[in-house]
């Protein structure tokens, strides 16, 4: 029973980092997906979301923290907000300068955005704590509920030790309860945001850039509304992760963890389908979660076992794409929707 | 209407459009011909604002335009088609067409998503609309099919389609007919004829067919190496010997 209830409790927090990175691919879906720009800087907005979310809800700088700044304490929906806003107003400054110009200018801006802020995280210790790491960020209503918890194991001494183990897990279950939730609305908003005119104009800049101009479409205004909503989704996703984390440190930032594996996702899910970039997400963290597990039982060193998984990953990629090029679920052939109530 | 000044472009040594001025009426269908080369799609794309000219100036209901992008003229009246249909593949053939009007409210996310009901009834007009343009096309089977999926005589109607769906004050037709059979060109060459004299849209059209060309348009322009060589009515053109000059130097015959 007791394993039963440690594979539940994986299950929750494999949940968890797999709803985190669906906001992720639902914020790149609007900008590839639907409008055909190129952010290979995912990891730079998301970062930038979760790095403010910690700061403006997490504890004042402490004696052991080089940290000066920050730590106002303030609610989580706060700080929540103010991840998806700065992670926004970023996007907007650098699409601002860059996407009147080639396509080309986008993708090395947002790769170099994502590697500067890295750098900033690594080497700013004033705003970042630097290399030590954010630590000791709240959890949202972390208290209640584990008091709750307490109190409850406290009245029922006799529970069988896996329930008793079951609810000392609550707290994770409280937290996916709300990702669901956000993602939920997340998707809902965007279907109804996406399958209207708006959208409509933005998958014929993606078609078609210079025809959407002769069809009367101001381009560069449409590519910023895109790239500023999908950098601000990005930022959320990182409130959402520090959150849960508690804590934050610059290698969760990277490359690999912050962009490639969302491409994956995204391309493996079905571009230009918001049900697909969910998809792609659980189904390709599932796959990355399982080869840490295969690659456990073989003889392999932690450099060759990591090399592995990326090369299965990588694999995966190619797999669907020659079975499915559209991604698992493909993007629907008609989709303006005409609001029946 | 229109008014082109001594416009200019040089692609690397070579000038494509040379000091070509020209001018066409308010309410009438213009036909621009000459050989294969000769710099009538090049002037298009000066005029539409997609090329910044070298030289010259552009004038359009009497404002000068010279240099404004694309999506300002469309605004304010001026649509193009394109020679090379450029439609957007991944969408439907009847989204293609619900995209092109101006003023869709549902084109602002916030409008989008706060004011549904409204959005919602400009889009079944915007659909009736787009309905009623795929029945004159002929493209009415089609409609829920990918535009990426049509052959090349379709996306060239869908390309008319969009400029309908426009209603502009003047359009640009670079070869409207290319690729279409025989009897939907006289379809299209109705359908031409009623936009202007019906919906007083003016029209200004590149065409290789001489007996569309012949039939529809007054005056005739013809061009030749980036320059307007002359110009009048289908008759004064069909007879000018430069024009059948013009045209052997370049392979073609006047049918
Ligand atoms: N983007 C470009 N770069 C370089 N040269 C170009 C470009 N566009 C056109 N040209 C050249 O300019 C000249 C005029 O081309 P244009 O397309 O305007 O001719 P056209 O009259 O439309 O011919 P057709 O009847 O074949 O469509 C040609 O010699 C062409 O090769
Ligand atoms: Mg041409």
């Amino acid at each position: 029973m007791e394993t039963v209830v440690g594979i539940l409790n994986y299950l929750v927090f494999f949940a968890i980092t797999a709803c985190v990175y669906s906001v992720l691919t639902l914020g790149l879906n609007v900008q590839w997906g639907y409008t055909g720009l190129f952010n290979i800087g995912v990891a730079g907005f998301y970062a930038v979301g979760a790095y403010t979310s910690a700061l403006v809800s997490g504890p004042p700088p402490g004696t052991l923290d080089w940290r000066m700044f920050g730590g106002w304490g303030l609610p989580f929906p706060i700080g929540f907000l103010s991840a998806g806003v700065v992670a926004a107003l970023l996007a907007l400054l650098l699409g601002w300068i860059t996407i009147r110009l080639k396509e080309d200018y986008l993708a090395i801006a947002s790769i170099g955005i994502a590697e500067v802020i890295r750098l900033l995280i690594k080497n700013e210790a004033w705003l970042t704590n630097g290399v030590w790491g954010l630590k000791n960020i709240p959890s949202p209503l972390f208290h209640p509920v584990q008091s709750g918890v307490e109190v409850f194991l406290a009245a029922h001494p006799q529970l069988p030790p896996w329930l008793a183990q079951l609810a000392r897990g609550a707290y994770n279950w409280v937290y996916l309860a709300g990702l669901l939730a956000v993602v939920g609305m997340l998707y809902w908003v965007l279907e109804r945001g996406l399958r209207s005119p708006w959208g409509r104009v933005l998958r014929a800049i993606r078609d078609d850039e210079r025809a959407a101009a002769a069809q009367g479409k101001n381009v560069a205004a449409f590519k910023l509304q895109a790239f500023v909503l999908g950098s601000g989704i990005m930022g959320l996703a990182g409130s959402l992760y520090a959150h849960y984390a508690r804590y934050l440190s610059v290698e969760k930032f990277e490359p690999f963890y912050g962009t490639f594996i969302v491409w994956v996702m995204l391309v493996a899910g079905g571009s230009g389908n918001n049900r697909g970039a969910i998809l792609g997400a659980f189904l390709v963290w599932g796959l990355w979660a399982g080869t840490d597990f295969l690659t456990e039982y073989l003889p392999l060193s932690d450099v060759q076992a990591s090399a592995l998984r990326v090369v299965l990953v990588g694999l995966l990629l190619i797999g669907v794409l020659l079975l499915r090029p559209r991604g698992v679920v493909g993007e629907q052939r008609f989709v303006s929707r005409l609001f029946k109530a | 209407m229109l008014a082109v000044h001594g416009l200019s472009k040089r692609f690397g040594g070579l000038w494509a459009v040379r000091d070509c001025s020209l001018t066409v009426a308010q309410g009438s269908i213009t036909g621009l011909i000459g050989p294969n080369g000769a710099g009538k799609t090049t002037l298009f794309h000066l005029i539409s604002g997609f090329y910044r000219p070298d030289r010259g100036r552009v004038e359009f209901a009497g404002r000068d335009i010279t240099g404004l992008p694309p999506h300002r003229l469309f605004h304010l009246g001026l649509y193009r088609t394109f020679q090379i249909p450029r439609v957007f593949p991944e969408m439907t053939v009847v989204e293609n067409l619900m995209l092109v009007p101006a003023g869709q409210a549902g084109e602002r996310l916030w409008t989008t998503l706060l004011r549904p009901r409204l959005v919602s009834r400009q889009e079944r007009a915007l659909r009736a609309r787009a309905e009623e343009v795929l029945d004159f096309t002929g493209l009415s089977e089609v409609a829920t099919s990918p535009a990426g999926a049509l052959s090349g005589g379709q996306k060239k109607l869908l390309e008319l389609a969009r400029a309908l769906m426009a209603s502009p004050k003047l359009v640009l037709l670079d070869e409207p007919g290319a690729g279409v059979n025989p009897t939907l060109m006289k379809r299209l060459a109705a359908r031409i004829r009623e936009l202007a004299l019906t919906f007083g849209v003016t029209v200004f059209l590149i065409e290789h067919d001489m007996d569309l060309v012949m039939g529809l348009c007054d005056p005739v322009i013809v061009m030749s190496e980036g320059r307007v060589l002359t110009q009048g009515s289908p008759e004064q053109v069909r007879a000018d010997p430069r024009v059948i000059d013009a045209y052997l130097g370049g392979q073609y015959a006047v049918a």
